[in-house]
């Protein structure tokens, strides 16, 4: 049993491990190690084609990472005030949403997309001599959709968990319900909607199925790092690949963190 | 098991409840009530779990809209008023206290909420002479959660008076605490209203917590008023069996009106006996159910000269329990079955043979007794 895990955990972690190793390669060779060294890491963050993929995926991770945060712990607020079948519906709907694969919304965003800028585009352009495409709003678009699920699930977990005896309390003291959210229902709830931030982020920043479908023009980290890949495997890209894993994994660290202590601060 | 006599609070009236009901669904939670608060009295909502009393506190704070009825609060029609409109404030059974507030911020959030705004100053001038008023006031600056249950309870408190309300709400405020906790902050509560001069609504279940603090208590069952009256009105003339029942410890049988004079009614009992017992006027059924308490009943060894007018029963002793300062009978009478009688210690030295199995007399006096009107 004890060989079994440990074979699980060396086919899981060994090919990420062998990454981040290699990335230390002081040689040319993506597969072998010849000396070590950190030079990849520096020739990645002064290669100007990846600081500009990075600087796309931050820019999409960030707007579209806000979007889910604001539009999904609205929707969380509101179901929680539903009941009954059309509480039962959009429940489905958000698990359902959480539980697609990448490439089915991949293609149907931009199915979807491509359909209403046909629409659009011609009485667009007549109007202003503007035309939508494929870019930066769809894949903000895409993402922001795609995570938003994930928001409100974690914000609407922790509205279930509120005891509703405080909102209670601060309307009974003078407060109305706009008065009350700011200042309860907000702050008991802003570890989760900032953990589904963070979420949501990782989640934009790390994707390329969705991405490859709808960016269109735009290049983000992974779709640079495939399309290098085709050019040949470098240690460069096991560099980026291991920065990326760390900047990753340290966002869902503090997202986790940040779940704890809203757990905490409740007992 | 008195009931606190003090300044008692004038007539006006501070609320009032006009044949308000509601309803969760099929469960009628409260049918009917109608009764009013007096402006500066200790009121309490006595009943067994489900019988409406958390329904009825949460309408007058305005978390529950009746179904049917009218509330008032000084003569203003509640309706559509929303509860934080309302110049009521409610003590929470778990407290409900922000966790991600200081204790001074919490007592002070009442007050940061009044437009046009309160200077700060002011407030914080508040907010330290609440904490004063519930001795917390080296505590101001700590955390909700490294409170006490008792201390949290406090706060609560001065989170609620610190506005001044016009009725202060509390829905078992004591039920979380342990015995000796409870006793000392029953103590405190009274001790605030006085002096605070705040009409107080409380609602437990627990019997002596409502009898030794309440100017009036409300007896409540399935949803409706049983009785409204002071705790000695209630303890002596308690209007039916419901309340006799609930309200202390009662003897109840049941006979028949054989005459009736004045305030008095002679009553029948099964095997033959008359007893004399206070009857409301105005009633006109024959058959009826008296109540008589443990401690209005004498007891007698059979060979003991009865005074004149008073009702022999014989009985046989099943228990005999020492409480003190009194006995506690009970006993078996063949015609009427078991009959409970407290004897005062003193009493009992005079008396022969009191073991289980002695045969004794019970004694009823005239008036002793009370006869119970029928239940709604
Ligand atoms: N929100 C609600 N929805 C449905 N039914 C309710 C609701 N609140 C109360 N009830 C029902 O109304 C009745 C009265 O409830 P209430 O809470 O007023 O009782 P209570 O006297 O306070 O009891 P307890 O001593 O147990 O607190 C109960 O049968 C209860 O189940
Ligand atoms: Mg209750």
């Amino acid at each position: 049993m004890r060989l079994y895990a440990t074979a699980v955990y060396l086919f899981l972690y060994l090919p990420i491990g062998i990454i981040a190793l290699f990335s230390l390669s002081a040689g040319r060779s993506a597969t072998q190690l010849q000396g070590i060294s950190i030079k990849w890491y520096g020739r990645a963050l002064n290669n100007p084609f990846v600081m500009e993929a990075l600087w796309t995926s931050v820019k999409v991770a960030f707007v579209s990472a806000v979007l889910a945060s604001v539009v999904g712990t609205m929707a969380a607020l509101a179901l929680t005030g539903m009941k009954g079948r059309l509480r039962a519906g959009f429940d489905l709907m958000v698990h359902v949403a959480v539980m697609i694969p990448g490439i089915v919304i991949g293609i149907a965003t931009l199915i979807a997309l491509v359909s209403v800028f046909d629409i659009v585009n011609p009485w667009l352009e007549a109007a202003s001599g503007y035309r939508l495409s494929m870019g930066f709003g769809s894949l903000v678009a895409a993402h922001g959709l795609f995570t938003m699920s994930l928001v409100v699930l974690i914000v609407r977990g922790r509205m279930e968990a509120l005891d509703r005896a405080l909102i209670e309390a601060s309307n009974d003291l003078g407060a109305g319900s706009l008065a009350t959210f700011r200042q309860v229902t907000l702050p008991l709830i802003a570890p989760a909607i900032l953990a589904g931030f963070l979420l949501s982020f990782t989640f934009s920043f790390d994707d390329f199925i969705i991405a490859f479908f709808v960016a269109g023009s735009e290049t983000t980290l992974p779709i640079y790092v495939f399309s290098s890949i085709r050019r040949g495997v470098t240690p460069e890209i096991n560099a980026i690949g291991t920065m990326v894993m760390v900047a990753s994994l340290g966002l869902l660290i503090v997202a986790q963190l940040m779940l704890r202590r809203g757990d905490a601060r409740r007992q | 098991m008195t009931g606190h006599i003090g300044n008692r609070p004038g007539d006006e009236t501070v609320a009032e409840f006009v044949e308000t009901t509601k309803r969760f669904g099929p469960v009628l939670a409260a049918d009917r009530l109608s009764f009013r608060i007096r402006r500066g009295e200790f009121l309490s909502f006595l009943g067994p779990s489900g019988c409406g009393k958390t329904t009825a506190l949460r309408m007058l704070a305005g978390f529950e809209a009746p179904t049917e009825g009218q509330i008032l609060i000084d003569g203003q029609e509640m309706g559509a008023t929303p509860a934080y409109r309302r110049p009521v404030n409610m003590v929470f059974q778990q407290y409900a206290l922000f966790p991600h507030m200081t204790v001074a911020q919490n007592i002070g959030y009442g007050l940061r909420q009044r437009r046009p705004r309160m200077a700060k100053a002011e407030i914080a001038a508040k907010v330290e002479n609440a904490l004063a008023m519930v001795r917390l006031t080296e505590f101001g600056n700590r955390r909700i959660w490294e409170m006490s249950g008792g201390q949290q309870q406090r706060v609560a408190l001065a989170r609620a008076i610190v506005n001044e309300p016009k009725i202060l709400l509390l829905d078992e405020p004591m039920a979380a605490l342990d015995a000796k906790l409870r006793a000392e902050m029953q103590r405190e509560l009274l001790d605030l209203q006085r002096s605070l001069g705040i009409t107080f609504v409380l609602v437990t279940h627990d019997q002596e917590e409502a009898l030794s603090m309440s100017d009036r208590i409300c007896i409540m069952g399935k949803g409706r008023i049983a009785q409204i009256g002071t705790p000695l009105e209630l303890y002596d003339q308690p209007a039916n069996r419901y309340v006799a029942d609930f309200v202390g410890r009662a003897n109840i049988l049941s006979g028949q009106i054989v005459s009736r004079e004045g305030g008095m009614a002679r009553i029948a009992l099964p095997g033959g006996r008359d007893v004399v017992v206070r009857a409301p006027a105005g009633d006109t059924r024959k058959d009826v159910e008296i109540a008589v308490r443990p401690e209005a009943l004498g007891l007698a060894s059979a060979s003991d000269q009865i005074p004149d007018g008073h009702t022999v029963l014989p009985a046989e002793v099943t228990r005999r329990t020492f409480l003190g300062d009194h006995i506690e009978y009970l006993l078996r009478s063949a015609d009427l079955g078991p009959l409970q009688v407290l004897v005062p210690r003193q009493a009992e030295r005079a008396m022969r043979g009191h073991d289980v199995g002695a045969r004794l007399h019970v004694i009823w006096a005239p008036g002793a007794g009370l006869m119970l009107g029928a239940e709604d």
